[in-house]
């Protein structure tokens, strides 16, 4: 499930925050992954810290849930991406190497989405 | 409130250094208390600005350690750490203790040692300022600015070589500076054809990693006045943030942290961009002046860009754009950058920049970014 959550003003964020962009705690949650969503920017990165695929192409990208714009970043399944692009999230189990960077494994979740064309 | 002056400054060779992170702040505070003719038992507050000693180096405490080095005990201390604006965020909490009258005489230094690190494992260091949600991706730093550097050449029509003419200008410009990593020119070609790391940004968009420090010397006007006719004052300084998850951003062309920050710093100094003969802006990445030249009001949104290919914000130009080399050239020790902007400011408005003197330079600015516009501090300073 790629979690986002709604406030009462009807902003949503990916991720969840305890309190949101209007000042007020979440009231629901979307699931992201049942959506498609259009490429805002992207960039292939070539040089990836500890644990990390490279080349790494990412973007930003922009779903459109009833009208409410909401971002999510992720890596990019393919180098075949451009601006505009509409794209849907995929379920990946390990995006990068738990424990060969800096960050303590057991800190967060390594598991995640990245985005194909579709 | 009494006006704050800064009465000296120092700042390290910056670049690959044999010494360590409390090796690199003694020099710089040993350098800026002769500078200041300030005796250590008299400093009442010294703060440290430093991002990741413990990461980089395993050592922790250290502004303890330079108050002991540098014989300053008992004067309160405390480390600072901002992230990249970790320097920054020192200007401000000196100021802050100098205006609040609280102090009456306050060293800030900030370093930062680093090239004892692979490049990957640095790089991964400071990604871990990042949020989980994005660290996991394995973003970096460096890709954040590939992503924005696409999207505002595709949004304002700009050409891929404006942002190459940053580093060529920068490097230029660091020719001048004894200090700076890098004292050499390169051409628009080496820029172009360097190799790529986050695309559409090459190597040369980048700065280098660095060890180095900086430091300066806070008081208020009256005392300055015991000690020197030479001193500079700091009528605003301002700091702000923006979203730690970047992607949230409604444009990640706009850096709302330099917007906001740069708001309070010319409203506590009655001042407004146009007054600003100088300026030291946060280029770790080439796309950051455009975006800081335009959110500090300098020139119109997407026009950024255009007043670096008119030469504007060349030495000589309506307004010169770091004079020393910049990140991109003086290198980037993250705790002492912002300290070392405001080194270049001092030196600027006191007319002792040498070959890199701005002609008649009387109001300057430093812009110092933390993350990638997540915490900004924007300080402005003015010739006496």
């Amino acid at each position: 499930m790629m979690e986002a959550y709604q406030y009462p003003d009807g902003s949503i964020t990916y991720p969840g925050h305890p309190i949101g962009p209007g000042g007020e705690e979440p009231v629901d949650t979307v699931d992201l992954s049942e959506y498609t969503a259009e490429v805002v920017t992207w960039t292939t990165s070539m040089a990836a810290p500890p644990g990390v695929r490279e080349p790494n192409t990412l973007a930003i990208v922009e779903f459109d849930v009833d009208g409410e714009p909401v971002r999510a970043l992720g890596g990019v399944t393919t180098d075949d991406i451009d601006i505009g692009d509409e794209v849907r999230p995929v379920y990946v189990e390990e995006l990068r190497e738990p424990g060969a960077g800096i960050r303590e494994p057991e800190s967060q979740d390594w598991d995640g989405y990245r985005f194909e064309p579709v | 409130m009494e006006n704050v002056a800064i009465i000296g400054a120092s700042m390290t060779q910056f670049g690959q250094r044999d010494g360590w992170v409390l090796d690199l702040l003694s020099e710089a505070g040993t350098a800026c208390l002769d500078d200041a003719g300030v005796s250590p038992d008299v400093i009442d507050h010294l703060y440290v600005s430093n991002m990741a000693s413990g990461e980089f180096e395993g050592q922790t405490g250290i502004m303890n350690a330079v108050a002991h080095d540098l014989a300053a005990m008992p004067a309160y201390t405390a480390r600072i750490d901002q992230t990249s604006s970790s320097g920054g965020a020192g200007v401000k909490h000196a100021w802050q203790s100098v205006a609040s009258g609280a102090s009456d005489m306050t060293l800030l230094v900030g370093a930062e040692k680093m090239t004892h690190r692979t490049t990957p494992e640095a790089t991964d260091v400071i990604a871990s300022i990042t949020h989980p949600m994005e660290y996991k991706h394995g973003v970096t730093l460096p890709s954040f600015a590939g992503l924005t550097a696409r999207l505002y050449l595709d949004t304002y029509d700009a050409p891929r070589e404006s942002l190459g003419k940053v580093a060529v200008k920068n490097h230029r410009h660091g020719v001048h500076n004894e200090h700076a990593q890098f004292q050499k020119e390169v051409d628009l070609e080496t820029v172009l054809e360097s190799p790529m790391v986050a695309d559409p940004l090459r190597l040369y968009d980048f700065c280098p990693i660095t060890d180095g420090s900086a430091a300066l010397m806070f008081c208020p006007e009256s005392v300055a006045k015991e000690y020197t006719d030479d001193y500079v004052l700091v009528p605003g300084v301002g700091g702000a943030t923006d979203t730690h998850v970047v992607h949230e951003r409604a444009d990640p062309t706009t850096m709302r942290g330099v917007v906001e920050s740069s708001n309070i710093a010319y409203d506590m100094a009655d001042l407004g961009p146009e007054d600003v003969d100088v300026a030291e802006l946060h280029d770790m990445f080439t796309i950051l002046e455009f975006l800081q030249s335009e959110d500090l009001g300098f020139f119109e949104k997407g026009e950024g860009w255009k007043a670096v290919e008119e030469g504007r914000t060349e030495m000589g130009g309506d307004l010169p754009i770091n004079p020393s080399g910049g990140l991109k050239s003086k290198g980037h020790p993250l705790g002492a950058s912002g300290v070392a902007q405001v080194y270049e400011i001092y030196e600027q408005l006191l007319g002792e920049a040498g070959k890199r003197q701005v002609d008649d330079a009387d109001t300057g600015l430093a812009c110092n970014v933390g993350g990638f516009g997540n915490c900004v501090i924007t300080t402005l300073m003015e010739a006496v």
